[in-house]
């Protein structure tokens, strides 16, 4: 399935429209956390010193609809060019990783499958939108995001996650994140151009020797169909708080029922079996 | 930059996109840092050493731009004999007043030019009967290196001697091959803590884009400013990129990024004590005791400074109208006097002495954001009143509840006796306005939304307030004005005056004292609208621009005259109100117009973008190279043209040479680009216009941990610490001194992302404080072993003046160097917290002592000494105590670091 919306029913929908994340020129500004907040209307996510380098907000969740990494790590580095011109030895070197992370708009959207409401829908861009006047706080949509990002607002009950600016795009307008990002690193637009750029930005990284640079969540071929929202990554994505290889969880629903009904079957089955030897046992 | 300006920082990332390389050079490891190509961390307070190291590079593996070196500067000037440098004299220059703790700069002149007194800095009062001598302390003191914005100083008349083949042992290129000959990879090493692979690779990177292809640009920021030879960091800079060819060209320079929007624009219309609008200097008490004297003292003999008449006179039009006329000076005498340095800390010093009465703090806050807090807040514990004017209660509005003087029992609430208003601001969506930023360019906002309830702009507030005062000076000066105004008139304003009602003050009002004068006859007659009466900001850019005779706008500073014909509020922006068009207003998309982009917003002076730019091309006017052609002369034409404005007479062609005698531009040749400067060159040693060495060197901070091990003379000889004696600023031991090694860290301070400066636009926001929710310091794994300092946990950092307390961020980004021979640690300390707000910490400036560079008096807190132990800082009047321990330990006295 290429275009969600269109399986969901649209007739002549938009172009399918997504996020393509360049974390290798993010500076780390957090511009996009505050955009989005300020467009949105989220409110803050508590003010706690986490530790964990710059990052403060600790990841997405129903108050952080944008979330920006910072990863520090000690790597080998050529310390440049001694006088004498031989390639000095590797020295120790810090590496600082600074990733923006967002909900992936999935293809297959596990949230929105088992929302039991319908509050979670698809949009005419594809993407995946909580409506806050519907949804009832069931958070069936929690445990079923295979990248933890919907979320639950304490004191509110609802289910909150990124909407991709639901209501900028409508009016032809780019998201806060993308439009406020100092360095184009959250890129916005029809994710088959966007997946050309990607390409093409990762060629020229492979080329200029960061052999390490990676896309993640381009792949129509993963275990969610593709993201509208993908990245491209300078390490694995564990680093980045990001699963490997991310599955929709309700892959395995229809087969489970099949093997749920099978069961059932067979329960049954014993049932009969262990009824009829007690019979026979009574018999003999 | 990625840290502070991420905004600017998107054109960096778009060179690199090109292919440009990008080298970060700084104590820490930065946001900046890891979008680099390189980082290089150094010892906070020894950039000089690492410069000065890469002009040696440059001089002595001959890197520099030979032609352009030859044609533009001054290399080729012979200096006197009597100049003497610290390779002479260990470390100092000739013409050191140790007593007096000032240079004599009679020595650091170049040969052929006529020593004779320029009279107007004649000052027979105080003893300066020599123009070269740099003026008295008073007058020196006052800010006079300041006083170059937009151009160079003087020197006297005459034509120095050159040697076209630079060989010369006194010409300015073997002096400075002499000076930098010590400043070696292995001094870099030693002083900096950088290893010599990472240098090599600097100096290869950096000439390798440079020359007549290529330019290389310098960023640079209060990380250099900050320091006790601040402006010398900055001349070090200048040195090396005018050795590189990389001045007057496009993608060169040295670019300033300035500490928020408009910074810039607070320098050219100042904020500034000793400054006039377009940098103009403030005239002195016993220099500058008419206009005639005052112009003949400041103005230089050739470029266009030579038109400092015709600027001060439209400036002096501009404020005093019909007042102003050729028979009463134009006024001049209206003009405040200086008789001292009448800095920002001079102020405070004054304030606990009693002689400063009253202040207004307008988007500022001293209390956190300017050094040794301490002092600023027990300053205005000692005033009449305070007026202070920002979004929040910020410090310096609530000091005197909830200071930490009241906290440790030093103040009592019952015990002060000022008098606190706090006027809420409007902020910049909420007001029409400029901005200038860093690249000299004026861009205008408009206003987006009426300021909340009392909330007003400063354009407000000021106009206002000088209406009223103009109006109860009109009615018979402020004494004597009646207390029982009638209910409803605020600030005694008469029942039937109007707002902008100001045509009722009479010229020639003989109830009014003469001292009043310059108030009465200034004219604020600016046209308001709304209902809160907010005058019309664009009416204040027309008169800043200036008009001619008939009240038409200027175009051009070029116009000005000196016989009182024209105004103008600011010469370097003449013209930006040219046709009666706001030509700051000016939006032209980037993608509709040349890479030059001239029509955004309009850039000071005449929007020209790039300054100099007559370097762009070569002594014959040809670009130096087609990548990198900026403006050229047209021989067809007759005329200088190209994609920027030429910076330079339209019509002087390559090959003019000045007639003997000629004067102002005249007096330049067709190959001098540099026309503020008096010699149409760009300085690679400054003959005047710098009190502290015509060449950088490197001395230590005020407070360090190291001796300077490049010479004997171990701090600045002339940085300014004399008149800071209190016993909350203390200063510490120094290097091989007994007690310094009770402080034996290097600190920063520094900014972070998601604060601004001292916090009053971002601690009282959730979305930001939650981001950066508490102060912290930033310490290495070694050193938080070595201190039993723990992740998370709180530390208490100590200096001389206080103990605060931060939690502790371990991590690798801080990078333990090997200075001279030993494991340093550095801390990293962000100063925008202080009690209130959403997010209150201590304040990392209430370490700071005062120690001031001696050209702008600016604050060294970019390095300092510290040191650090685990825990929590005491409480109550314990905190004091553990200073006090310190300074006992330390041996610390009032001569402590007072030295030479």
């Amino acid at each position: 399935m290429t275009d969600p919306a269109a399986a969901s029913g649209y007739r002549d929908p938009s172009p399918r429209m997504g996020f393509f994340t360049d974390t290798s020129v993010c500076i780390g500004c957090k511009a996009c956390e505050v955009a989005c907040k300020t467009w949105n209307a989220v409110p803050d996510d508590g003010l706690v010193l986490t530790g964990m380098s710059y990052d403060n907000t600790a990841g997405l969740s129903a108050d952080t609809w944008r979330h920006v990494a910072f990863i520090e790590q000690r790597r080998p580095v050529a310390a440049g060019t001694a006088p004498d011109g031989e390639a000095a030895e590797a020295a120790d070197g810090v590496r600082w990783l600074m990733a923006s992370d967002v909900c992936k708009h999935c293809t297959h959207a596990a949230c929105l499958d088992v929302c039991p409401t319908g509050a979670l829908f698809r949009t005419e861009f594809g993407t995946v939108v909580v409506q806050e006047d519907i949804c009832n706080g069931c958070g069936y949509c929690i445990p079923a995001c295979p990248y933890g990002v919907i979320d639950q607002r304490k004191g509110d009950g609802r289910a909150w996650k990124c909407t991709l600016c639901y209501d900028r795009l409508g009016a032809g307008m780019t998201p806060a994140c993308a439009q406020a990002c100092p360095t184009e690193s959250i890129q916005f637009g029809p994710l088959d151009e966007l997946r050309e750029r990607a390409a093409a930005r990762l060629d020229q990284l492979h080329g200029e020797g960061t052999a390490e640079a990676r896309l993640y969540g381009e792949d129509p071929g993963d275990g969610v169909g593709g993201d509208g929202a993908f990245f491209l990554l300078l390490d694995e994505p564990e680093v980045y708080g990001l699963p490997p290889d991310p599955v929709v969880t309700t892959r395995d629903l229809p087969s489970m029922w099949r093997h749920a009904a099978a069961a059932a079957t067979g329960l049954m089955a014993a049932a009969a079996a262990a009824f009829a030897a007690e019979w026979l046992g009574r018999r003999g | 930059m990625a840290e502070c300006h991420p905004v600017g920082f998107q054109w960096v990332m778009e060179a690199k996109a090109r292919g440009a390389k990008l080298i970060h050079v700084d104590p820490r490891f930065t946001r900046t840092s890891a979008l680099a190509d390189l980082h290089v961390p150094l010892r906070a307070g020894s950039d000089i050493v690492f410069l000065g190291a890469i002009i040696n590079h440059v001089l002595s593996k001959e890197k520099f731009f030979r032609d352009y070196l030859l044609a533009y500067t001054n290399a080729a000037t012979i200096l006197t004999e009597d100049y003497a440098g610290p390779e002479d004299l260990d470390g100092v220059f000739s013409g050191l007043d140790r007593q007096g703790r000032f240079y004599d700069f009679h020595t650091w002149q170049y040969e052929g030019l006529e020593v004779q007194a320029a009279s107007g800095e004649r000052d027979r009062e105080y003893g300066d009967q020599d123009g070269t001598r740099g003026g008295s302390a008073a007058v020196r003191q006052a800010g006079r290196g300041e006083a170059h914005g937009s151009g160079g100083a003087a020197v006297p008349p005459g034509t120095p001697e050159r040697d076209e083949t630079l060989t010369h042992p006194r010409c300015v290129f073997q002096v400075l091959k002499r000076h930098f000959a010590r400043y070696t990879p292995e001094a870099v090493e030693r002083a900096c803590g950088v290893p010599p692979e990472a240098f090599a690779q600097v100096c290869e990177w950096l000439t390798e884009n440079s020359g007549r292809d290529r330019t290389t640009a310098f960023v640079y920021s209060v990380g250099w400013t900050q320091h006790t030879v601040g402006v010398q960091y900055i001349r070090t800079a200048s040195i090396l990129q005018t050795l590189l060819g990389n001045i007057g060209r496009p993608g060169g320079g040295i670019l300033a990024l300035r500490g928020h929007a408009s910074i810039q624009g607070s320098t050219d219309i100042p904020t500034l004590f000793d400054l006039l609008p377009g940098y103009i200097p403030m005239p002195h008490a016993h220099s500058s005791e008419d206009l005639d004297s005052f112009v003949a003292a400041e103005q230089t003999q050739k470029g266009y400074w030579a038109g400092m008449r015709g600027y001060t006179v439209s400036l002096l039009k501009s404020w005093w109208g019909d007042a102003a006329r050729a028979d009463n000076d134009f006024c001049f005498d209206y003009l405040p006097r200086l008789t001292g340095s009448h800095g920002t800390y001079e102020t405070v010093m004054a304030q606990l002495a009693g002689q400063c009465k009253g202040y207004f703090v307008l988007g500022e806050n001293p209390a956190v954001g300017s050094a040794n807090g301490r002092l600023q807040r027990l300053g205005m514990a000692n005033l009449d009143w305070l007026v202070v004017r920002d979004f929040s209660l910020i410090e310096s509005a609530t000091w005197w509840k909830d200071g930490p003087e009241i906290e440790s029992g030093e103040l009592r609430t019952a015990d002060i006796g000022t008098e606190v208003f706090f006027m809420p601001a409007a902020a910049h969506t909420e007001k029409v306005g400029s901005f200038t930023n860093t690249q000299r360019m004026l861009q205008w906002h408009h206003q987006a939304v009426e300021p909340p309830g009392a909330a007003r702009s400063d354009l407000w507030f000021t106009y206002h307030l000088g209406r009223l005062i103009r109006e109860k000076l009109a009615r018979g000066g402020l004494v004597g004005v009646p207390p029982d105004s009638a209910p409803g008139d605020v600030g005694g304003v008469a029942p039937d005056s109007t707002p902008g009602d100001v045509g009722g003050v009479p010229p020639d009002s003989t109830v009014t004292d003469e001292r009043d004068r310059p108030v009465l006859d200034l004219t604020w007659d600016y046209p308001v609208r709304g209902e809160i009466a907010e005058p019309d900001a664009e009416a204040v850019l027309a008169e800043i621009n200036g008009r001619d005779a008939e009240g038409k706008p200027l175009s051009s500073y070029l116009q000005l005259a000196d016989d009182g014909s024209t105004t103008c509020g600011c010469w370097i922006y003449c013209g930006v109100y040219a046709d009666g068009v706001n030509q700051a207003a000016r939006r032209k998309p980037g993608g509709q117009q040349d890479w030059v982009a001239a029509g955004w917003g309009w850039a000071w002076p005449a929007n020209r973008r790039i300054l100099y730019n007559r370097a762009s091309a070569d002594p014959d006017g040809k670009p130096w190279s087609e990548r990198k052609a900026l403006v050229w002369w047209d021989p067809d034409k007759g005329r200088w043209t190209g994609h920027d404005i030429p910076d330079f007479v339209p019509d002087k062609a390559p090959g003019y040479q000045p007639p003997d005698g000629a004067t102002g531009p005249d007096g330049l040749s067709g190959t001098d680009p540099f026309i503020m400067q008096a010699d149409g060159k760009a300085w690679l040693f400054a003959p005047a216009g710098l009190v502290d060495g015509p060449l950088p060197a490197h001395y230590e901070p005020q407070e360090s941990p190291f001796r300077n091990v490049l010479y004997g003379q171990q701090r600045n000889p002339v940085r300014q610490v004399t008149g800071f004696g209190h016993p909350s600023n203390r200063l510490q031991p120094s290097g091989g001194e007994p007690g310094a090694e009770v402080f034996p860290y290097v600190a920063t301070t520094y900014r972070l992302t998601e604060h601004h400066t001292a916090g009053g636009m971002s601690r009282w926001l959730p979305y930001l404080a939650e981001l950066q929710p508490e102060f912290f310091c930033e310490v290495s794994p070694e050193l938080a072993a070595e201190r039993g300092l723990e992740h998370l946990a709180w530390a208490t950092i100590v200096t001389a003046r206080a103990a605060i307390e931060a939690r502790v961020l371990v991590t690798e980004r801080m990078i333990t160097l090997t200075v001279d021979g030993r494991r340093l640690h550095q801390i990293g300390l962000p100063y925008h917290w202080g009690s209130n707000g959403l997010s209150p910490g201590d304040s990392a400036n209430d370490l700071i002592g005062l120690s001031l560079d001696p050209n702008v008096h600016i604050q060294e807190d970019k390095a300092f000494a510290c040191d650090i132990r685990p825990g929590r800082r005491p409480r109550g009047p314990a905190r004091l105590d553990l200073v006090r321990d310190y300074q006992r330990r330390a041996g610390i006295t009032g001569q402590t670091g007072m030295e030479v």
